[in-house]
């Protein structure tokens, strides 16, 4: 399966450059400027024809009207894009959607169940007020979905103490935990105390479950 | 007070008070809410501006050619061919006019094209040439260029003074003379400044998808500019991803996205770049202070002067009230507050959260602890000691004033009894500060409608702007509890310019304001339906409100907000971190009609207060004339690591002398002074008196390096 950090399987190719045109890797024909791309987004199937130069973030607010994962700075410094790329949270803006040919995308408006239940991160922020404007939320939401996950998988983060390090398995939130793992999504409006009621809440709570692995609906 | 300020009854009042959940909570966490970028109208384009590239001149050239041979461009405005703008009153609106170029970062171009990768390379491409003139961005102490306005923002005159402070000063037995310096701060919500603008030429009809915090305002702004009609124009903004004064009168993103669409015919999308706001939007311009303070051996305080220096641009001139609240806080006769400014080659500063009390509260409450240091005398008694009863500058009663209560509760809630001395934890010095707060109470005219449907549900109409404030919540609790019905009998219309009129979300204003008219519609309709006989007619029955006349009765009465904050920090002897444990804050604001979302507005501002202490800095480049800090890696908002379990509290009064609703703004007070109480607990921490803010980890280190002596120098003329 190809990653966000994979390279392009066909680089463009400069004006009047000699050799054969590239392709695509579906075999569609590709342009220095523009490529065939196949993303999977909340489970539905898109193929899209792209400039190279737009952004996976760009992809699904303008071509796709998913305008849930907000532009805060497009320069990686806010989060307020953050989206689930093959299970991941990564900055949709830093990731060009050419690279992404194959991938597998989730975003916040793919969070909700099938009969539209809630995540229950989406539901504990709703309960704690864990936004104001909401322009950041997005972004926190999927951005402490990969946060849980990174920890049920054991990944350690800079806050977490020596000692734990030495233990295997799921890693423990407490709130110094959750406040440095989310530390990429910057919220204005200062919902900070609240966002990490609620992670940690949800986070209790998919710890909890058999799995541990996930917060599911 | 008009008839209708009676403050409602407790008994009748189910809704207001209760800790309602925000009602556009859902849209929120599932990506439904629509900002203004989220527009897809068929055929949009898209707008990127073009920055001035010197900090003052003249463009002598603008070359478009390789720009326009770019595939699906459009067009590029320049202000050659730019159309041209009606008046404004704001001259930082009049873009693309003519060929100054007052500061740097100002727009001097506008490329629009098909996709948003085809506006940004287009714009790139343009070619500007200047003609360069000597700029001056630094402001100091002993600028040349200053002086003292008339006004100072507000409405406020520049220069108040009672008594002989001087005199005073000097008879004072124990005094206290510092300077304190705040650098310029930018606002930089989370949704950059964005517009949809879709002219219908054939109707003769401009709408507006606007990142903004008052509708009614751009939409007046606008039609001046654009010369229409109002009733030709619609401006909607249902969500506003935060604006925090920033987007309270209209910025350049929405004229630059009028004049694509007027000119492309198509509806355009701008959305400004994060690095272009920083000399575009507007900041809160740099303060300096000087304060002497001069107090009896019992800390009654005999002399205050407040001096504040600060910095405007040369397109127009706003000036930073920040010696204002120290009209405000305490009982002294002789007292200067003065403000002075100089026009330098900068961008134009303006409104962020709490303009005035917020930078100059810092000042002022880092002096009363420093007064209290000299004293010996706990900081809390010092300050209640000073507790005024009457509003020192105008003398008039005040309408409600709990500070002391909020001090004693803080105190009680934060431990304060067990805080001294100082400790230290390995490399950790560890302590503990207090400051006040303050905020004044606005009131606007606004209208509202009220409307009841024969299935028993009513609709309410008022413009209110809902910036992440809950005010689209607290206005159906107002509507539903003046109706007397179920709160989820109240659906509720705002963010559109065909609204009864409204104002801004700004200045702690809109709940009162937007409020009060919704109040008195509902009660107007509420008569209606009681003077109604047999069932409603299929279209339902209506009153409207105009709060113009009661909004602008003067009142009899000062009245303001007050608080207190109380924190405790670490300061890292090794490197210089300081970080904030325990942040605590306790606010008497009349009655809080929603604690959850005032709450979270509260904390929200102690958040933003941490940064001012901390983190957020920004600072001009005297070489290229240019905020050095224009992005997020470089200007550093609080992250989430950096904000401790905060506290907000608050003393419910009961004012009769405000609104309806017996309310006082809290969008602001939560910054005010949190700033002060950070340093003043560093200061406790460390034994080291920092003056410029923010106390970043270098400066710490300097002052902890250089002994109680050494630190805290303002850097003067």
């Amino acid at each position: 399966m190809p990653h966000a950090t994979d390279p392009p399987a066909h680089g463009p190719v400069p004006d009047g450059a000699p050799g054969p045109a590239p392709r695509t890797p579906d075999g569609a024909p590709a342009t220095a400027v523009r490529s065939r791309v196949a993303l999977r987004v909340n489970g539905v199937h898109h193929e899209l024809d792209l400039d190279h130069r737009v952004t996976l973030l760009d992809t699904l607010r303008e071509h796709l009207d998913l305008t849930g994962a907000k532009k805060g700075c497009d320069h990686g410094q806010c989060g307020a894009c953050t989206v689930l790329v093959e299970g991941r949270r990564a900055n949709s803006c830093l990731l060009l959607a050419v690279a992404l040919h194959g991938c597998e995308i989730t975003t916040v408006e793919g969070l909700a169940g099938p009969d539209d239940t809630l995540h229950p991160l989406q539901r504990a922020f709703m309960e704690h007020d864990a936004f104001q404007c909401g322009y950041c939320t997005p972004g926190q939401l999927c951005s402490a979905v990969g946060a849980l996950r990174e920890a049920a998988a054991g990944h350690p983060s800079h806050a977490t103490a020596a000692a734990a390090l030495a233990v295997p398995g799921p890693a423990a939130l407490s709130a110094e935990e959750v406040r440095e793992r989310l530390s990429g999504n910057l919220c204005r409006c200062g919902a900070y105390p609240a966002i990490v009621r609620a992670v940690t809440d949800a986070g209790a709570d998919a710890a909890a479950t058999a799995a541990g692995a996930e917060v599911t609906p | 007070m008009s008839p209708t300020a009676a403050t409602l009854e407790p008994a009748t009042a189910a809704a207001l008070g209760a800790p309602v959940p925000r009602r556009e909570g859902r849209e929120k966490v599932t990506g439904a809410a629509r900002y203004a970028a989220e527009q897809h109208l068929p055929l949009r384009a898209y707008a990127w501006p073009v920055p001035a590239t010197v900090a003052r001149g003249r463009i002598t050239a603008v070359d478009t050619a390789g720009a326009l041979a770019l595939p699906g461009v459009l067009g590029v405005l320049t202000p050659y061919d730019a159309p041209r703008l009606g008046p404004s009153d704001d001259p930082t609106l009049q873009l693309l006019q003519d060929l100054r170029v007052p500061h740097r970062g100002w727009y001097v171009a506008l490329a629009v094209a098909d996709t948003l990768e085809g506006a940004r390379a287009a714009a790139s491409a343009v070619r500007v040439t200047y003609e360069t003139e000597p700029h001056d961005v630094t402001l100091r102490a002993g600028h040349p260029g200053l002086y003292t306005p008339e006004e100072v923002n507000g409405g406020y005159p520049a220069h108040r003074e009672h008594g002989d402070p001087d005199g005073a000063f000097e008879e004072a037995p124990v005094r206290v003379d510092v300077r304190y310096s705040v650098p310029p701060l930018h606002n930089h919500a989370m949704e950059p400044h964005a517009a949809t603008a879709d002219w219908d030429a054939e109707r003769g009809h401009l709408t507006v998808y606007d990142s903004c915090q008052g509708t009614t305002v751009v939409r007046g702004v606008l039609a001046g500019l654009f010369g229409l009609r109002a009733d030709q124009i619609t401006v909607l903004a249902e969500h506003v991803g935060g604006g925090f004064g920033s987007k309270g009168t209209p910025r350049p993103h929405v004229v630059l996205a009028v004049m694509a669409t007027r000119y492309c015919g198509r509806p355009v999308t701008l959305s400004l770049p994060r690095r272009h706001m920083a000399a575009t939007v507007g900041h809160r311009a740099p303060t300096l202070h000087h304060l002497r303070l001069g107090a009896r051996a019992d800390g009654t305080l005999t002399a205050l002067t407040h001096e504040v220096t600060t910095h405007t641009s040369r397109v127009r001139e706003f000036v930073e009230q920040a010696a204002v609240p120290a009209r405000v806080m305490y009982a002294v006769h002789n007292s200067r507050t003065t403000h002075r400014v100089a026009a330098l080659d900068v961008p134009t500063p303006s409104w962020m959260r709490a303009p005035g009390e917020a930078p100059g509260m810092y000042a002022l409450e880092s002096a009363m602890d420093e007064l209290a240091d000299a004293l010996g005398m706990d900081p809390v008694e010092l300050r209640v000691r000073n507790d005024a009863a009457t509003e020192p500058d105008g003398g008039r009663p005040f309408s409600s004033r709990h500070l002391v209560e909020c001090l004693r509760e803080g105190a009680r809630r934060f431990g304060w009894a067990g805080r001294r001395p100082p400790r230290r934890e390995g490399a950790l010095l560890i302590g503990a500060g207090v400051a006040a707060a303050t905020y004044p109470v606005y009131i606007a005219p606004s209208g509202a409608r009220a409307h009841a449907r024969p299935d028993g549900s009513y609709l309410v109409e008022v413009n209110a702007t809902d910036i992440g404030t809950g005010a689209r919540t607290v206005m159906a609790q107002i509507a539903a509890d003046a109706l007397r019905v179920p709160l989820d009998a109240v659906s509720l219309s705002l963010g559109n310019s065909a609204l009864p009129p409204g104002p801004v979300a700004g200045g702690s204003t809109g709940t009162a304001s937007w409020g009060w008219a919704v109040h008195d519609a509902c009660t107007a309709l509420t008569d209606r339906l009681a003077r109604h006989q047999g069932p409603l007619p299929a279209a339902g029955l209506s009153a409207s409100a105009d709060t113009t006349q009661s909004a602008k009765q003067k009142s009899p009465y000062a009245r303001h907000a007050f608080g207190a904050h109380f924190a405790e920090v670490q300061a890292d002897t090794v490197t210089g971190e300081v970080r904030v444990r325990r942040l605590l804050g306790v606010f008497a604001a009349g009655h809080i009609l929603n604690p959850r979302t005032a709450r979270s507005q509260l904390i929200g501002g102690m958040v933003m207060g941490l940064g001012m202490a901390l983190t957020e800095h920004s600072g001009l480049d005297p070489a290229s004339g240019d905020f050095v800090e224009r992005d997020l890696a470089a200007y550093h908002v609080p992250t989430n690591a950096d904000v401790p379990a905060i506290e907000a509290h608050w003393i419910d009064e009961h004012d009769k002398h405000l609104n309806p609703m017996g309310s006082k703004g809290i969008g602001e007070i939560g910054i005010v002074g949190a700033a002060a109480a950070i340093g003043n607990a560093v200061c406790q921490a460390t034994g080291r008196r920092l003056r410029e803010l923010p106390l970043t980890p270098d400066r710490v280190l300097a002052a902890l390096d250089a002994g109680p002596e050494g630190a805290g120098r303002v850097a003067g003329p």
